[in-house]
């Protein structure tokens, strides 16, 4: 049973390939790790797989001759890919059918936080709570903001805070939907200190431990005491 | 549930306005120096002015609209909220719902503040003030309604002003024609209920069909 099954996915940009074919399921309790250049396509396939990004229609011409697809199963799908179709499920749900309710278990940690600049650290995760249906008070927020390394900041502007400190602000969904049992992070390392990465890959290894499945991208190597899946990303000229 | 979440959206909506109060006052600045221009421009006589006033407050409370009407998902997708709210277990489009009536009240409920010394200032008539209100009151939310399916269009350029403007401004003519009917019949002393029907009609018809145009904008806008 897996929390995340991807079956058939392309995508282009610009008129380039850059995957297609693509094939990807994720168990409970499982990291997927994925790598590749710049540009290769990472953001871009974790965007369709969330649902916020639409999957290309199938080139098929293309897919014979030009590259082999990547198949994490490894499955017999080297026969016609025609006639597969393109979907992608969280818990069973077809994203780009119902994403409500497939975003119900899933957190989505993108390039852009999802916090507005105007408003206070616990003003911007108390309304995040509040669209999520994430039941929580205000000591809840303060005590994970504390947590965190962010004491005393909680009722400043955001623009207020630096990068690293608004990226600490961001990640605190983390720890405020931890009973999600799929997470898509994209490049959550970015800008933060040594001791805070230490402590969000504790985190990571502490929600894979409950069951909880990850799936992220990063170009930092991962310290991470918890068997991984590496998938990497070919840039496709 | 979605219900705390959607009164949650709008609420912050609300506060996040006062929090650009700056931003907020720009259009209605606007509306009353537009219309401060036209008795200079044609003369102060008050026939005239009486005679055009209805239509000058409408064409500058469309124009003024159209100045904010930007901001109405401009942050959210800047900064990744949209992306949340597309990613929450609440339908997009009862938060559309949720943000074009937070927008509405923050921008019309100092137009029609304003409004009363502008109709003075134009010396319209109490039946053309009653008209006007009346007009003003269905027919600006059909603006925003209709405005932020040009918006969400238009979010993912960067620069969707202009282009937003001359998308927009087309289609709020029958607006327009019904709502300075309206009021000349008023003038006239003349029943403008038809008028009104036509303008609250084709409110009814936006406030069901929009948002379902400005969800899917939103979500082709991530792509």
């Amino acid at each position: 049973m897996s929390v995340l099954l991807a079956h058939n996915i392309s995508c282009e940009k610009s008129d380039r390939a850059l995957f297609s074919g693509l094939h990807l399921s994720v168990s409970p309790g499982e990291l997927v790790y994925l790598t590749g250049e710049n540009g290769a396509g990472k953001t871009s396939l974790l965007r369709i797989l969330v649902g916020l990004g639409m999957p290309s229609k199938n080139t098929f011409d293309d897919v014979d001759n030009e590259q082999d697809p990547i198949d994490l199963n490894d499955d017999e799908h080297e026969t016609s890919l025609k006639n597969q179709k393109t979907y992608v499920k969280i818990n069973t749900i077809d994203v780009h059918k119902d994403i409500n309710g497939a975003s119900e278990q899933l957190l989505y940690f993108g390039h852009k936080l999802g916090l507005n600049q105007l408003m206070s650290p616990v003003e911007n995760l108390q309304s995040w709570c509040h669209q999520q249906n994430i039941e929580t008070n205000i000591g809840t927020i303060t005590s994970t903001l504390d947590e965190l390394g962010l004491t005393g900041l909680e009722d400043i502007a955001l623009k207020n805070l630096s990068a690293g400190q608004q990226r600490r602000v961001a990640l605190a969904k983390l720890w405020l939907k931890s009973y999600a049992n799929l997470w898509v992070l994209d490049e959550p390392f970015t800008a933060l200190d040594v001791n805070f990465i230490a402590m969000l890959e504790d985190k990571i290894t502490a929600f894979l431990k409950s069951g909880g499945a990850v799936l992220m991208t990063s170009h930092q190597s991962l310290n991470i005491d918890y068997p991984m899946t590496n998938m990497h990303l070919e840039y496709q000229w | 549930m979605v219900g705390s979440a959607l009164i949650a959206i709008f609420k912050k909506d609300i506060s996040l306005a006062y929090r650009q109060l700056a931003e907020l006052m720009q259009p209605l600045m606007f509306f009353i120096l537009v219309i401060t221009l036209f008795p200079l421009a044609v003369g102060p006589s008050p026939d005239t002015l009486q005679r055009i006033g209805g239509g000058i407050i409408w064409v500058a409370a469309i124009l003024s609209l159209l100045l904010g009407m930007e901001r109405m998902f401009r942050d959210d997708y800047a900064d990744g909220t949209l992306e949340q709210y597309i990613l929450s277990p609440t339908p997009l489009y009862l938060i559309v719902v949720v943000k074009v009536l937070a927008h509405w009240l923050m921008h019309i409920v100092p137009l029609f503040l304003i409004s009363p010394l502008l109709a003075l200032f134009l010396n319209l008539t109490m039946d053309m003030y009653v008209a006007l209100m009346l007009t003003l009151l269905l027919g600006t939310p059909l603006i925003s309604f209709v405005g932020a399916i040009g918006v969400a269009l238009t979010v993912g350029l960067q620069k969707g002003g202009v282009l937003l403007a001359l998308l927009l401004i087309p289609i709020f003519i029958p607006l327009l024609i019904f709502a300075t009917s309206a009021i000349e019949s008023a003038s006239m002393l003349l029943p403008y209920h038809q008028q009104l029907a036509t303008i609250a009609s084709l409110l009814l018809i936006s406030v069901a069909l929009s948002p379902m145009a400005v969800a899917y904008s939103l979500r082709v806008s991530q792509n």
